[in-house]
């Protein structure tokens, strides 16, 4: 398969990511986005990791698949992160009863 | 015995102790207590000086090295001392005429508060302190730590009464005039060491100043002699520098005769005369050190001829004597004006302390015109005051004489013109001394009945040093005999021999033939002598109570130098001040400050607004800062 098609689909969730952050203003939908980036990296770096993997066996019979074992790293890590920001952002509702983000703008002052 | 040489660090050491004890006890301590510190140590420091002097007498120098004073890379100055012939000579009559000084001062001073009693005795032992440092450091940093030093305390000492705003303004004076000579002595300093990489004067090793001199280029030796002598027109009141030596005058009378006439003006001489080979080396220097000294000889005593106020005359004579001692050493007469420094010493500091004891005795009355006739009320101050007249007039066998004539001669030798203007001004010297003397003591009272009723001659304290000076400025002289009076009585000259033999080796200043000098000798006495006779018989009988008219307004008026200066130096300087001031203060410096001041709240306030508080805003900066970032990596920066 061509790694191009892979790296089309990244950019589009990682756009699509970055949009959905720059243009809502739903804290938890603003979250949701920033997963979306985030695994459209995990993507590349799958596709990537697989691509070389093929490629370097040839030469080297020890040659690695790193990139894919990256990936459950950062599963792990985002995971955490989810409880973490979840956590906020329940605080948030909690205080505010509202999940809009622009409303927490209190901070400036 | 040479281990006396050792005790070298006492001199100055005893003075310093003084200056301490007096300075922090002032106030606990009482009036006699304070004045037997004050002169005891002088006097401890008088001792010393003779041990030493008998030691050196006999042929022994020492250079003391107490501790490494600057060690920098290949240049090292030592704070060390030398003790040799010329020093040591300089220390017997810092340290003796400033004994007398201060037994005097105990007396004069009577009248002062306690503190400010023990503040007059305590500058005094600092101002020896320093002339000792002076005149003992074996390089030139040291020297300028002590003409640094006594510059600070005729400051100090002009400006003893604090209170009189003249005064005040007199010590500026002097501290700025001495100010302006220092900077060129430091940079013959800097030069010196640029050029030979030391300041020290001599060493065995042969790596001193006057051991390398012949390394210098002749631009050098010229530049750094002429700077030298900057710094000496400086601290010896010559011209162009000499203006703040009359005015000095506003001390206590015992501190001019300390500083203006003893010991710290002669730091010039002492100066040039220590660096006799340097000066030997650039005739051109010489020439210029000759004229100077006979211009300031010759202009001193026209503006002194005129001068009504006791002391006045006596600094504007010290003035013109110390430009002899100059032309002195212009012409190469390196013994002579050392001579005359010593016998100026006593004279000079005789008739300041003179005129002292008539200033105490008429109230602080210090105009002559409203004197007259003390001769029979202070017969001590009289006679002693006759004596130094005498003297500085240079009639023989007093002091003045010897040394007087003996730059006289050596400058007929160098050039006859030298030596007529030379005359002329002795003639003018010897006038005015006598119309001051004749107008003082001579003629009727002038002054007020109850100045008359008050009239008395000062107390033991006061005229004990007056008649001990007295002996000295009558017979000092007798040790430097010329050779065509008496053959081989010149033993300062051979005593001096070897401070100047380097220079005598390259050049020996010629002296003329004997019979010419004698005849050059009747000449310079017999129109002094006139003089006196004249001034004499004139000012007794008439003196002058006028206000001087035409010509003699403007030697009263000290030739309205103070005002060309003042012309010419210091309004354009307040000008630029004042121009400063309200030009570039407030447009140029305020308007930088104010400006940046300015720039910051500006730009800060713009900046402030990017932190708008919605996270949208930020997300959207901080994406559009990362895209900048990967067009720069990807497509600028390839």
């Amino acid at each position: 398969m061509l790694i191009e098609r892979y790296i089309y689909l990244a950019i589009a969730l990682f756009c699509i990511g970055i949009v959905g952050v720059l243009a809502r203003r739903n804290a938890i939908i603003i979250f949701m986005c920033i997963e979306l980036m985030l695994n459209a990296v995990n993507l590349l770096l799958v596709a990537f990791s697989k691509m070389h993997y093929a490629a370097g066996v040839a030469k080297n019979a020890t040659a690695g698949i790193d990139g894919q074992l990256f990936v459950f790293f950062i599963m792990v890590v985002a995971a955490a992160e989810v409880s973490v920001g979840l956590a906020i952002i329940v605080m948030m509702y909690r205080n505010t009863h509202s999940v809009d983000v622009n409303f927490l703008n209190r901070l400036k002052h | 015995m040479n281990n006396v040489l050792h005790l070298v660090w006492l001199v100055p050491f005893f003075p310093l102790v003084g200056f301490l004890i007096n300075g922090l006890l002032r106030k606990q301590l009482s009036k006699p207590l304070i004045s037997i510190i004050g002169s005891g140590m002088v006097l401890a420091s008088f001792i010393v000086s003779v041990l030493l002097f008998t030691e050196v007498k006999n042929g022994n120098t020492y250079v003391a090295n107490l501790f490494d004073f600057i060690s920098y890379g290949t240049l090292s100055i030592p704070f060390a001392f030398q003790i040799d012939q010329l020093s040591s000579l300089f220390l017997l009559i810092i340290t003796g005429v400033g004994f007398l000084i201060h037994v005097y001062s105990a007396a004069y001073m009577h009248e002062e508060r306690n503190e400010h009693y023990g503040r007059y005795f305590c500058y005094l032992n600092l101002f020896v302190f320093s002339m000792l440092l002076l005149v003992l450091g074996a390089n030139y940093v040291i020297m300028f730590i002590g003409w640094e030093g006594v510059g600070l305390c005729s400051y100090l000492l002009i400006g003893y009464w604090f209170k009189n705003t003249e005064y005040n303004n007199a010590a500026k004076k002097a501290f700025i005039m001495n100010r302006i000579g220092d900077l060129g002595f430091l940079i013959a300093i800097f030069w010196l060491i640029a050029k030979l990489g030391t300041v020290t004067y001599t060493t065995p090793e042969g790596s001193g100043v006057f051991d390398l001199f012949q390394k210098l280029t002749r631009t050098d030796i010229i530049g750094i002699t002429m700077l030298l002598f900057v710094g000496a027109t400086g601290k010896s009141a010559q011209i162009p520098l000499y203006t703040w030596l009359p005015d000095a005058m506003a001390g206590p009378t015992p501190v001019s005769a300390l500083i203006h006439a003893a010991t710290m003006v002669t730091a010039g001489i002492y100066m040039i005369a220590r660096s006799n080979i340097l000066y030997t080396m650039a005739p051109e220097t010489q020439s210029v050190v000759a004229a100077i000294g006979l211009a300031t000889a010759l202009f001193a005593a026209t503006i002194a001829i005129k001068q009504n106020d006791i002391k006045k005359v006596l600094a504007y004579s010290t003035v013109s004597q110390l430009g002899y001692m100059f032309l002195g050493l212009g012409v190469g007469a390196y013994t002579g004006a050392v001579f005359h420094v010593m016998t100026h010493a006593f004279f000079k500091a005789l008739l300041f302390l003179g005129a002292g004891s008539v200033i105490h005795a008429m109230h602080h009355e210090q105009d002559i015109r409203k004197m007259g006739g003390l001769a029979k009320k202070l017969p001590v101050t009289h006679i002693t005051f006759l004596i130094g007249c005498i003297a500085i007039a240079g009639i023989p066998p007093f002091s003045g004489f010897f040394s007087k004539d003996e730059i006289l001669a050596f400058a007929y030798a160098k050039d006859p013109m030298y030596y007529y203007l030379g005359v002329a001004g002795a003639a003018m010297t010897a006038f005015y001394m006598f119309r001051l003397y004749a107008t003082t003591f001579r003629g009727t009272f002038r002054g007020t009945e109850e100045q008359k009723h008050h009239l008395h001659e000062s107390p033991a304290a006061m005229t004990i040093p007056l008649i001990v000076l007295a002996i000295l400025a009558a017979l000092g002289g007798l040790i430097g005999i010329p050779e065509s009076i008496m053959p081989n009585a010149h033993k300062l000259e051979h005593f001096l021999e070897p401070i100047f033999a380097k220079s005598n080796e390259i050049k020996m200043a010629a002296l003329p033939e004997h019979h010419t000098e004698i005849n050059l000798m009747v000449i310079s006495v017999a129109l002094a002598l006139v003089m006196i006779i004249f001034a004499w018989a004139r000012y007794s009988k008439k003196p002058e109570l006028n206000e001087p008219a035409g010509f003699g307004k403007v030697l009263a008026d000290k030739w309205y130098i103070d005002e060309l200066y003042n012309v010419v130096i210091v309004r354009p300087l307040q000008w630029l001040a004042k121009f400063m001031n309200s030009f570039f203060e407030k447009k140029v410096v305020d308007g930088i400050v104010n400006g940046v001041g300015r720039l910051v709240n500006y730009t800060s306030r713009q900046v402030r607004l990017l932190q708008s508080g919605l996270v949208g805003n930020y997300v959207l900066l901080m994406v559009l800062s990362m895209l900048a970032l990967f067009i720069v990596k990807f497509f600028i920066q390839k």
